[in-house]
């Protein structure tokens, strides 16, 4: 545990680009991993683009490039219980949540029960979530 | 206030990093704290010491290791970021068994957890990318 | 304290600013500069857009960018304030937060 003087921020983690057409899908989760360490109150949200880096069934034997989606599962691992998803660049896609991977966490505070961590959100709800975050990092 | 400046693009392709320049001087001018300067992504690129942009104009890598040097600032380039890309400090290069390093002077080469205690130690975190 | 939204890119070229003015919250501000000072001219097919979010947010506009662009003050939308670097500052200092729009 990183030892930030007990300051507890809410960090929120901005992503709006596909994946593997830059790396910034790629480089933004490292920072979420190594973020983990530090305790702080995490958001992720995915917005326009973005949301494609949640599908299921990524298969990138043919282009030479590293799967790294199932990373994505492993999130509640790294105590990431709030990722959010814009329900408009969904549907503007032609995509729903079932195009989406299944994200969970265990709720130590509840018996270490399995839930859902991905939340499908539409704007108002998003826009006020966004709003009350202390530190944004977009890539 | 206490500023972290994030730059996550290299030096002339995208304006960022003379943004990012252009307003840590005017921080500073305002006696304004910069905590720290983190290189994520192409921004590693910012660090290299082998750049020979045109004597016509700014030598980007130059102003941010002068600006260090004025100010005591501390200009981080994130070493995953930069291993991918080639940029090794002396350590980086010894490590690695390359033949050669290409940090230039002002800047270190750390890890991610510098971007994040940035965010949690600095009043803001402003971000300069594509 | 409000977010102090910045949008680099010309909504020409990126839909970041459509973004932001759909995800703005209400009495938030938005910056443009860079290529995003584009946004901020009169007469293009996103001024009305521009024009009707500033019913809600503050807009801001990065003098020297504009300039760089060959572009006068005089085309900046109708109560879009230009300010310069400093003025950068101080937005992000009268701000809780800021969410740069890449």
């Amino acid at each position: 545990m990183e030892d930030g003087d007990g300051v507890v921020k809410k960090f929120c983690y901005i992503n709006r680009k596909a994946p593997y057409g830059t790396i910034y899908a790629l480089e933004s989760l490292e920072v979420v991993l190594i973020a983990a360490a530090f305790d702080q109150d995490i958001s992720l949200v995915f917005v326009d683009d973005g949301v494609y880096q949640l599908t299921q069934g990524q298969d990138t034997a043919g282009i030479g490039m590293k799967n790294f989606s199932r990373t994505y599962a492993a999130l509640g691992d790294y105590d990431v219980k709030k990722v959010y998803v814009d329900r408009e660049s969904l549907e503007e896609r032609g995509l729903s949540i079932d195009d989406l991977q299944t994200l969970k966490y265990e709720d130590e505070d509840d018996d270490w029960a399995e839930k859902d961590s991905l939340f499908v959100v539409a704007r108002d709800e998003l826009s006020t979530i966004i709003d009350a975050q202390d530190v944004i990092l977009s890539f | 206030m206490k500023f972290g400046i994030v730059i996550n693009e290299g030096p002339y392709t995208h304006q960022s990093s003379d943004s990012a320049l252009q307003f840590v001087k005017a921080a500073i001018s305002k006696g304004h704290e910069i905590f720290r300067v983190f290189f994520y992504h192409d921004g590693v690129n910012n660090g290299t010491s082998l750049g020979v942009p045109p004597q016509d104009d700014r030598n980007l890598t130059k102003e941010w290791s002068a600006l260090a040097t004025q100010y005591d600032l501390d200009l981080v380039v994130c070493v995953a970021a930069a291993q991918r890309r080639g940029m090794l400090d002396e350590d980086e290069m010894k490590r690695h068994g390359k033949s050669a390093h290409n940090l230039a002077a002002g800047f270190r080469i750390s890890g991610l957890g510098q971007l994040v205690e940035a965010g949690i130690q600095a009043d803001r975190l402003v971000t300069f990318g594509d | 304290m409000a977010i102090l939204h910045t949008v680099n890119k010309s909504p020409f070229e990126r839909n970041a600013l459509g973004s932001c003015l759909r995800l703005a919250k209400k009495g938030s501000s938005v910056l443009l500069f860079e290529d995003g000072v584009i946004g901020a001219m009169q007469n293009t097919k996103y001024s009305g857009k521009v024009a009707q979010a500033m019913e809600h947010l503050s807009f801001y506009v990065l003098g020297p960018d504009i300039k760089a662009r060959g572009l006068g003050d005089d085309r900046v939308i109708n109560g879009i304030n230009i300010i310069d670097y400093d003025g950068f500052v101080d937005l992000t200092t009268e701000h809780n937060a800021v969410q740069s729009w890449l």
